[in-house]
């Protein structure tokens, strides 16, 4: 069987400068995959790639059988790729649930439409008690739970978080990362890129360890969670 | 002296103009900071599409008749010069210094006027636009022309339709995500392009709806009606918040009134005699956009730009 996702000697850069120089990783059908490095490693860029808002430099991006290269974002995402980007990006004046229905943008089943609204509520519940409110009214942590929510409400095959604990309270982090791991129990794809390293690498099947725009090491979570080099450079032993 | 409602109504017919030409300007410059200086002419090219129609209607065609026909024929030539600019003017410049497509604009904006003056059948001098026969009508003490009451039928039908489309549908909601922030509206899929050429598209529509209007009030349309027309259009859009469209109607009428009551009444107060009259309309016009962008330059129904994040 083939993988979900195949990258295959990636390249992007801004201007003159390459911030991801060839990587190559697959994501299988049901894994999840995580990215770990700095700041500066090339993960966020590479999740910009893969969802169409930066164009590859050069290699082969394949989705489910098909190409992604040279195909704009907004078609990706009816290919069945989701991303959850950065910062979290929510739409800051419009109501939760309009949020929500932004992220089944393409879907045609209205029907469809309000039961998974009403799915991210259960998974969310506080998103439910604020519905009518504007976005940019929640909290850092509930902002990342409507961007997840969001993400989720096209029906992805395959899940990208960019980190999603970022900036939050140990305990918003907690319940994010409690969250990523249901997702998954329920058979959700998901591409993770954090900075948390611990967190990302015990519930990942497989990790890369980007540095400066290459993957350095790849293993199973378990595996790198245990190495040597990884615990010194990302979990802060000596 | 009861001139009063006679000064609120003609504020309130300007300011209808002026805020459905805002309408264009808001929207645009929600979507891509792009303030579209061209506008006006749209506004302009507008008026020549509908007089264009009357004139090839056989005779004996009512003027309510032809008035339907009037708008669409408007509306199609507003909306195909509008959306043209975005593809052919504004799009090849997307992500270049901004100051690029704001001179595009302006030369677009000349173009469009010389164009018409020169190949418009006999639009060297202005031309007389069809009036509704009958006397005026008497409202609350007003006295309004016919053909002005069209303006304040239109404009709230048009910002009513406009609020039910852009928050009630899908495509609306995708213009308002990719107004908020367009890289995350592609990652739901938003095709940011037709987006753009929508609010374009919308833009050119109502302008053509104002320039009927205008010709039906003012009697007649020519090349230059736009210039002056679009840059009080374009001050209600800042006065009201810019990139909020509501903001842009009530910016409209406020800048309507204000402008009608100050040419009304500044002569007569004592010692001032010498500002009174029609011809200081522009100063009081530009006078009150100064004086927001002091007080309040985020407009009247404007966010802090600080929001937009």
């Amino acid at each position: 069987m083939t993988a979900l996702l195949e990258v295959e000697d990636l390249r992007v850069a801004y201007g003159k400068i390459e911030a991801v120089k060839g990587i190559s990783f697959t994501v299988e059908a049901g894994q999840v995959v995580t990215l770990i490095g700095t700041n500066g490693a090339g993960k966020t860029t590479t999740l910009r790639t893969l969802s169409g808002l930066l164009k590859p430099l050069s290699g082969k991006i394949t989705f489910d059988g098909k190409p992604l290269n040279g195909v704009p974002a907004h078609k990706i995402v009816a290919m069945g790729l989701a991303h959850s980007p950065e910062g979290r990006h929510i739409f800051p004046r419009l109501t939760i649930t309009d949020n929500l229905r932004l992220g089944a943008y393409l879907r045609d089943d209205k029907e469809g439409i309000e039961k998974d609204i009403q799915r991210a509520y259960d998974l969310f519940p506080i998103l439910g008690e604020r519905r009518k409110q504007a976005a940019g009214t929640l909290s850092g942590g509930e902002q990342q739970m409507l961007a997840m929510g969001r993400a989720l409400m096209s029906q992805p095959k395959l899940l990208m978080l960019d980190e999603p604990s970022m900036g939050l309270s140990p305990i918003m982090m907690q319940k994010i990362m409690e969250t990523i791991v249901e997702l998954k129990s329920q058979g959700t794809t998901i591409l993770l890129v954090e900075q948390n390293a611990q967190a990302a690498l015990s519930l990942a099947d497989h990790g890369h360890v980007m540095e400066i725009g290459k993957v350095v090491l790849s293993g199973t979570g378990q595996d790198l969670l245990h190495d040597e080099s990884v615990r010194k450079a990302y979990l802060g032993e000596d | 002296m009861n001139e009063l409602p006679q000064q609120l109504a003609n504020g309130l017919i300007l300011g209808a103009m002026y805020g459905l030409i805002a309408i264009g300007y808001t929207m645009v410059y929600g979507i891509v900071q792009l303030i579209n200086f061209a506008h006006g002419e749209i506004f302009m090219i507008g008026g020549f599409g509908a007089l264009t129609v009357y004139l090839v209607l056989p005779d004996g065609f009512s003027l309510a008749a032809a008035i339907p026909l009037m708008i669409i024929g408007g509306m199609i030539c507003s909306v195909a010069v509008g959306t043209a600019a975005e593809r052919f003017a504004y799009r090849p410049l997307r992500g270049a210094p901004r100051l690029a497509p704001l001179i595009t604009a302006i030369g677009l904006s000349i173009f469009l006027q010389q164009a018409v003056w020169k190949w418009y059948p006999d639009a060297k001098k202005d031309r007389s636009f069809p009036q509704f026969d009958g006397e005026p009508l008497s409202i609350l003490g007003a006295n309004i022309q016919r053909g002005s009451l069209f303006v304040l039928i239109a404009a709230p039908l048009c910002m009513l339709a406009l609020g039910l489309f852009v928050n009630k549908t899908r495509s609306g909601r995708g213009m308002q995500a990719t107004a908020q922030d367009p890289d995350t509206a592609k990652l739901m899929g938003v095709n940011t392009d037709r987006i753009i050429v929508m609010a374009f598209a919308i833009g050119a529509a109502f302008a053509a709806i104002a320039a009927v209007g205008y010709g039906l009030h003012n009697g007649q349309v020519g090349f230059k009606m736009g210039f002056i027309l679009g840059l009080k259009a374009f001050t209600a859009a800042v006065l009201g918040g810019i990139g909020n469209i509501y903001g842009a109607m009530l910016g409209g009428l406020v800048l309507g009134v204000a402008e009608s009551l100050a040419t009304g009444y500044i002569g007569d107060i004592p010692g001032m005699e010498l500002f009174g009259g029609g011809a200081w309309k522009d100063v009081w016009a530009f006078t009150l956009l100064i004086l927001v962008l002091l007080l309040r330059p985020q407009g009247l129904l404007g966010e802090r730009v600080a929001d937009r994040a």
